[in-house]
């Protein structure tokens, strides 16, 4: 077994990494003053996603860890929007 | 460095220590494993009571023994056992627990003592079940499926019932968490994926499914019991709520969770056909890949349970589709096994009888489904007794007969000890006989038009219904006969060695009973597992 | 392979197995909310307006606010994971105990609110409730459950967090070995994911 490289993030980098999620969380909140009608969610939704990408990726150190971890998510992500999808088209077809 | 003292098997107690403690609480896989059979066994029997409870009181049109309330109540009781106690548990929790570290060369799985937390999750929510059962008339009678509203409105112990599965899943949650943890990280050397025994790669499939699906139906259970004892309405229609999609979240799990049901069950056939057909299984990487592609379908699935629900004809369309889709793993697996059979040198002992069973079963089981799967034909068999033909033939004629086989498979491995042959045979041959005459004609009169989950029916029913109960005393004489075989056998049965059956997994390959780590030095594995040359 | 090679080579895989179970237990989190939000998702699609009334009745600035109080409290946690690989515990200690002030402000702040919409009766049962359109009702359940229980998983992370703390200081936690902490954080962060859906969702929407 190979020994993995025990990447540390910096105080640094973690703050820069927390000053970028509150950057976009005040975007978050400026851009729902605007109405966008079907947009909206949408637009909120992937606000949302992008600052969960950064702190799984950076803050639970995605990014760092063995590729098997990512392809954990994402398929546990799959699976969850597979969901949401396949419920959705019995009500937007309703 | 070798140990000179002698290693006890993981039956045997130490000196000085409180047996029963020593046993509820040790974080041996084997312990906990042969547990959960113990309690599953018992439950299991509870539940049987009640089916044969229910068979008598449907020998004939009208009220025979029993009055509607009770009824409904029975059927909704003997579900509940049966999935969230007896099936759904069953073989990962029983065999899975039983087996699968000895099977990939681990001493235990990757988090001991969550597994026996997990053993006592269930044990506590088996208990809140069992409340269920105090008062005939607060039986829950509304169906296994909980559905709202009535799930809402019943003035039955409904409650508790569904606290009860809510708990139960986090069982089925840890357990699923840890066999994954454990196949990922603790193989002996040499075993890559692909050398692994097929139960294993059964087991991780269905690992992801306890894992991912279980949730959604806790939260779902969770917001029954919300409504019902807070008044949040989520499936209220008066609040606006919609009930389908209480279903739908249903749904979304207990598909899924009938593939955690059958998943470890056919792992447990490819598992015992090589060894008693001596020849190695048919198209390994396909029996790996199907078990993973069947999980993975089965997540898509749930709506062909809500066919005439009310949802859109184009998502109707569409889970029929997935449906069909999810059939073709299930026939790859079942030519394979056929397959593996041929020019094999086929020796007809219990468990091998078992397995062969399961696949003529499980082949009505699958086909029948079809049926089930098709939006036309749907329309006229949802809600009649050709689905409870259908699911029985599945669950109990495919998962229990292989969880039956799978006992008289390890029984000399972990006791060390033989059952008696021949009656084994002829409890197989009346259980598999009472079997088909108690459920083959469920898809007659669910064809001719009998609901189910009907008290009463109409006087056309009347024949097929008194063959089904015939029926079902000619099964409960062969469970008996398998029990009282089985539960001598451990007590007295003849001595074995190591390995009787000549297996060539991992598990034979170590004493018998197994010790307390499993193995005195972790094998090194340089074969795929099923080379059998004889 | 010598004995402390061998040790070694186990203690990693250890660790990383333990992680390993830590996020897949993460994964049965994620699919419990996803239920929610599911559901969320379905009666938000069929009740615009009133989830869109709903929304403005909640409080903005105490939703970022608290948005900003979680992200905060995922900085802390995750520096003081900096902080025991430098080997520094008591930099450690005073970051997990930041964390834990923070997730308290966040449930004070949460007590507010509530309680806010307690005196002006807006809870399941009351006839201000009954009177609400069916949407909006809807949309308050939702909000009560789901920031309920998202509730719930800060009580339950900060007092794990608090083990953390008394593993640090009794030494079990150290610089070689502090998959309990990592773990720990890793819990934070997914009730501060949770957060960070549930905030465009129900409090910035009108």
């Amino acid at each position: 077994m190979k020994q993995e490289n025990e990447h540390s993030m910096s105080y640094s980098a973690n703050i820069w990494v927390w000053a970028i999620l509150i950057v976009l969380t005040f975007v978050t909140v400026k851009v729902a003053e605007f109405d966008l009608q079907n947009l909206t969610v949408a637009v909120a939704l992937l606000l949302a996603s992008a600052k969960a990408t950064i702190v799984a990726m950076y803050f639970m150190h995605l990014k760092f860890e063995s590729k098997l971890f990512i392809v954990m998510v994402l398929f546990t992500l799959l699976i969850f929007g597979s969901f949401i999808l396949l419920t959705f088209i019995d009500y937007w077809t309703r | 460095m070798s140990e000179v003292t002698h290693h006890k098997s993981f039956l045997e107690n130490s000196e000085g220590k409180n047996v029963v403690l020593s046993w509820l609480f040790s974080t041996d896989h084997k312990r906990i494993g042969l547990i959960y059979l113990y309690l599953i066994g018992i439950f299991f029997i509870v539940a049987v009571f009640f089916g044969f409870l229910m068979r008598l009181e449907l020998i004939a049109p009208g009220k025979d023994i029993m009055d509607p309330q009770l009824y409904n109540g029975l059927f909704t009781v003997h579900g509940v056992i049966m999935i969230f106690l007896f099936i759904i548990p069953g073989i990962p929790a029983v065999f899975g627990n039983l087996m699968l570290p000895i099977m990939i060369g681990a001493k235990d799985v990757a988090f001991p003592r969550l597994n026996l937390l997990s053993l006592w999750i269930y044990i506590i929510g088996a208990m809140l079940a069992l409340t269920t059962l105090m008062g005939a008339d607060k039986l829950p009678d509304t169906g296994w499926t909980f559905y709202a509203p009535y799930s809402i409105k019943s003035n039955t112990y409904v409650m508790q019932a569904v606290l009860a599965a809510f708990i139960l899943g986090f069982s089925s949650i840890l357990t699923g968490l840890n066999f994954i943890t454990t196949i990922h990280w603790l193989r002996a050397p040499g075993m890559s994926w692909f050398k692994m025994p097929l139960f294993s790669w059964a087991l991780y499939a269905t690992a992801w499914i306890q894992l991912l699906a279980t949730p959604v139906v806790g939260i779902t259970l969770l917001m029954i019991a919300a409504e019902r004892y807070l008044g949040i309405g989520l499936f209220d229609p008066s609040l606006g709520g919609d009930p389908i999609l209480y279903q739908h979240l249903f749904w979304i799990y207990s598909h899924p969770a009938v593939y955690i049901m059958v998943l470890p069950a056919m792992g447990i056939v490819s598992e015992i056909l090589p060894v008693f057909a001596r020849r190695r299984i048919f198209g390994y990487n396909a029996m790996a890949v199907t078990s993973l592609a069947i999980a993975f379908i089965g997540y898509l699935v749930w709506g062909h349970h809500m066919f005439t629900s009310g949802m859109s004809g184009p998502a109707r369309i569409i889970f029929s589709f997935l449906t069909f889709l999810v059939a073709v793993p299930s026939a790859i697996k079942v030519f394979n096994w056929v397959t593996t059979l041929y020019k094999g040198s086929i020796d007809l002992k219990p468990p091998m009888l078992y397995v062969l069973a399961f696949i003529f079963n499980f082949m009505i089981g699958g086909l029948t489904g079809l049926v089930n799967g098709a939006l036309a034909t749907d329309v006229h068999v949802h809600d009649t007794y050709f689905i409870v033909g259908h699911f029985h033939y599945v669950m109990f004629g495919g998962t229990g007969f292989s969880f039956f086989a799978a006992m008289y498979y390890w029984f000399p491995k972990i006791y060390g000890r033989m059952y008696d042959i021949k009656w084994a045979n002829i409890g197989f041959w009346i259980i598999f006989v009472g079997f088909n005459i108690l459920y083959f004609p469920m898809f007659i009169v669910g064809m001719m038009g009998m609901p189910r989950r009907y008290y009463d029916y109409l006087p056309e029913f009347h024949w097929p219904n008194i063959v089904s109960t015939v029926g079902s005393w000619i099964l409960i004489v062969g469970i008996v006969i398998m029990l009282v075989n089985i539960i001598r056998g451990s007590m007295k049965g003849p001595k074995v060695g190591q390995n009787p059956w000549r297996g060539l997994t991992l598990e034979w390959q170590t004493q018998t009973p197994p010790i307390t780590e499993n193995f005195e030095q972790i094998p090194s594995v340089t074969e795929r597992p099923y080379e059998y040359k004889d | 392979m010598s004995d402390t090679a061998t040790h070694i080579v186990e203690h990693h895989l250890d660790e990383q197995a333990s992680k390993f179970g830590m996020w897949l237990f993460l994964f049965t989190e994620l699919l419990l909310f996803g239920g929610l939000f599911l559901v969320y998702s379905i009666y938000r699609y069929l009740n615009q307006d009133d989830f869109a009334r709903g929304g403005s009745e909640l409080d903005m600035y105490i939703g970022a606010i608290n948005t900003v109080i979680l992200l905060t409290s995922s900085l802390s946690v995750a520096m003081s994971i900096t902080a025991i690989q430098k080997n520094n515990k008591r930099m450690a200690v005073i970051l997990l105990w930041i964390t834990i002030v923070l997730a308290l402000v966040f449930l004070v702040n949460k007590y507010f609110e509530w309680s806010h919409k307690y005196h002006v009766g807006l809870y399941p049962g009351t006839e201000t409730f009954r009177t609400l359109p069916a949407g909006e009702g809807l949309f308050f359940l939702l909000y009560y459950f789901m920031t309920g229980l998202h509730g719930v998983h800060v009580i339950i992370g900060a007092i794990l967090l608090g083990f953390v703390i008394e593993r640090v200081l009794d030494g079990k936690i150290t610089s070689e070995n502090y998959v309990f902490q990592e773990n720990g954080a890793l819990y934070w962060h997914l009730v501060d994911l949770i957060w960070i859906y549930l905030f465009p969702l129900f409090y910035l929407i009108h």
